[in-house]
């Protein structure tokens, strides 16, 4: 047999049956639900008399719409109210495990599924959010679908799919100090853009790769929707089965070893063909801050805003001209020069507890700055909560003037209460700058966790680079 | 899901790339449980001054006049004309969900996102990818003259200008198949139900932990 791709791989093993014209019948392993995109899904499958095809592929929690603060008092706003109880309904109804408001095991979907192991290497992963992307960290295939192919996964716990083009994004060599997997996620988006990997499933490999912890690496595969990947992934190895190891879905004594053999199978066969390749210097990337309105528009934190005028392409300079008018900001301003109002950490991009620790390693022991209306530190799960708190993180936060809240989406993208105003200018760790994403006229700037803690000290942006030489 | 067969449509323009999902729909539209009722609400940051919420009446909105789809020549618009990776962003169908109930059967651009490329396909909107240059001759035609319309030829996979220029698009057979006959793809794949039970009794055997 020639040598296959991880994702030739995850695919072949996967396919139930193929139409002529090459559209494949996957079969989906592990189904993830939340709030938003699920209603109409099992609205339809009442109306047409289904059930879901097997229950225990299924694991649900709300995660957009809860509330960060005062979760005692329940939701405020009826409209979000009815969408949480809705599938608190439906998942009692039909038998569905649900982890509700207050469990301590309630958190963002693509946080509890590896946290609960739920997601495994050599599985196929699919909800209705675009960040699924996010468990490919685990050598598995995952990717968002919409809501009327949620009811198709529990109606036939299968997807119907085209092959995707394989592209490789090899990061060789050792990160610098204070770089993380974030700013690797933002330097590939600007070099290869935000529809550069539209129709690929991209594998992140190399030397920097290997080097990430799982938690770098889900960071890593979670921004590969925002390079137009509907999948992301990385090959098995170690690291990702010892975090994998004793979580509570995960395979147990007898058939441990069974499985860890297969996972280890699961790396791309040397010599294997990918259609495009991407070579990226890791020891190169440098912190980085995002100046738009898509994360295309990306620079390093010693770098500028750019100039419309340079660019040559009138439908990329009216772009430029665009996301500048929007952002406030004017054309070869520097970086470490534009000032924030709030920041925000969290999302399902940078919550987990590495991301809080990055955090508050900046944030111990000082102030956030005069300016800042507020800081929002909203961990991914109860279980990251109660780990931080463990470790004292939150007092630091608390000491700094941060806010500690409890997990959600949060203003990643603003469903709940937390939103920025109209002008309003963000340091945040999520995942989109789009026009409106945290709230309507509100300013994104994407960045690491140490970098978004950085300018909640400073008030502006900084390098974090120089401040961890102070220390 | 309604079949799509051919169109003959009246043309918008919208002039800029990356159009996201959360411009197309803003979050807090998303809050309903329903699939219908987006239409007023399409592009909502673009099309009005005021912040629009779930459930508002719309008709008193202040509306923001340069925004294309509310300039009375693009009235009654089902031909969206767009420029690269449209509707990327968020998996939300609540995407496709506003532009048809807006009125649009078809997008045509450069290039989509996949998964809002996919979920057109799911509720009988034709999302055609044509490259640049023609993208490009369409803006200036539209834009040109005021009424500009085109005709959308499914099963001969043709968009047809006013001048009688005829220009070809690819679509998969499969996904073809199901927009020109309306099918419901669940029903489609409940055929192979005895296929997917014996897959699933091979994958119980080789790796149980994933049935657990």
């Amino acid at each position: 047999m020639s040598a296959q791709t991880l994702y030739d791989k995850l695919w072949q093993s996967h396919v139930v049956h193929t139409e002529p014209d090459g559209t494949a019948l996957l079969y989906i392993d592990r189904h993830l639900l939340h709030e938003v995109t699920s209603p109409q899904a099992f609205e339809g499958l009442r109306l047409a008399g289904r059930k879901p095809w097997r229950l225990s592929a299924n694991l649900a929690v709300a995660d957009h719409n809860v509330p960060t603060t005062g979760l005692a008092q329940g939701i405020a706003d009826p409209i979000a109210r009815l969408q949480v109880e809705t599938l608190d309904q439906n998942c009692m109804e039909l038998g569905i495990t649900e982890f509700r408001m207050g469990d301590p095991r309630q958190g963002i979907v693509h946080v509890i599924g590896p946290e609960q192991g739920a997601t495994l290497p050599g599985m196929t992963v699919v909800c209705g959010d675009s960040h699924t992307s996010t468990h490919g960290a685990f050598g598995a295939l995952a990717h968002g679908i919409g809501t009327s192919e949620v009811e198709h996964v529990l109606a036939t716990q299968c997807l119907l799919q085209k092959k995707s083009r394989a592209m490789l994004v090899r990061v060789e060599g050792a990160l610098g100090k204070g770089v993380t997997a974030k700013d690797i996620a933002l330097a590939v988006i600007g070099q290869i853009g935000t529809a550069g990997g539209n129709g690929y499933a991209i594998e992140f490999g190399g030397s920097a790769i290997r080097a990430l912890s799982m938690e770098g690496r889900m960071t890593l595969c979670n921004m590969a929707i925002e390079a137009g990947a509907r999948a992301g992934m990385v090959a098995v190895d170690d690291t990702t089965i010892n975090y994998v190891k004793g979580r509570p879905f995960a395979p147990k004594a007898d058939q441990w070893e069974r499985a860890t053999a297969y996972w280890h199978t699961l790396v791309s066969d040397s010599g294997a063909h990918f259609d495009a390749l991407v070579e990226v210097d890791g020891a190169a990337i440098k912190p980085q801050v995002t100046w738009g309105t898509s994360p295309e528009m990306v620079v390093a934190v010693d770098g500028k805003v750019p100039d419309p005028m340079a660019e040559a392409d009138p439908v990329k300079r009216s772009g430029i001209e665009r996301a500048l008018a929007y952002m406030g900001l004017q054309a070869n301003t520097p970086i470490v020069q534009i000032a924030v109002d709030k920041v925000f950490i969290g999302s399902c991009t940078n919550s987990r507890i590495e991301d809080l620790r990055a955090a508050a390693a900046i944030a111990k022991g000082k102030h956030k700055a005069a300016n800042i209306k507020q800081v929002l530190v909203v961990p991914g799960s109860g279980l990251v909560k109660q780990q931080a708190e463990q470790e004292g993180l939150d007092k630091i936060f608390v000491e700094a003037g941060f806010e500690w809240r409890d997990p959600g989406c949060s203003m990643c993208l603003a469903m709940n209460a937390d939103r920025l105003e109209p002008g309003e200018r963000c340091a945040s760790t999520s995942n989109r700058n789009f026009e409106g994403r945290q709230g309507q006229g509100g300013r994104t700037h994407l960045v690491s966790p140490a970098m978004a803690a950085a300018a909640a000290i400073a008030g502006h942006f900084v390098d974090v680079r120089e401040l961890m030489s102070e220390v | 899901m309604e079949k799509f067969t051919r169109l003959d449509g009246l043309v918008a323009p919208l002039d800029r790339a990356n159009v996201d999902t959360d411009a197309i729909i803003p979050k807090q539209f998303l809050k309903s449980i329903k699939r219908s009722g987006f239409g007023s609400n399409l592009f909502d940051e673009w099309r009005y001054f005021d912040h629009g919420e779930p459930g508002q009446d719309c008709s008193g909105r202040p509306l923001n006049q340069d925004f294309v789809l509310n300039q009375p020549r693009y009235q009654g618009a089902q031909i969206l004309l767009a420029r690269e990776n449209f509707g990327c962003g968020s998996s939300r169908e609540h995407a496709p969900w506003a532009l048809l109930d807006y009125g649009f059967r078809v997008v045509i651009a450069p290039s989509f996102a996949d998964i809002f490329f996919n979920n057109c396909f799911k509720n009988g909107i034709l999302p055609i990818v044509l490259d640049a240059a023609a993208v490009d001759e369409l803006f200036r035609e539209t834009l040109a003259k005021e009424g500009s319309r085109l005709t959308v030829d499914l099963d001969a996979q043709t968009v047809t200008t006013p001048a009688g220029k005829v220009l070809s698009f690819e679509v998969d057979g499969f996904r073809k198949h199901c927009l020109l006959n309306g099918l419901d793809d669940i029903g489609l794949t409940l055929q192979h139900a005895d296929k997917i039970k014996a897959y699933e009794e091979r994958r119980r055997q080789s790796e149980p932990w994933v049935f657990m």
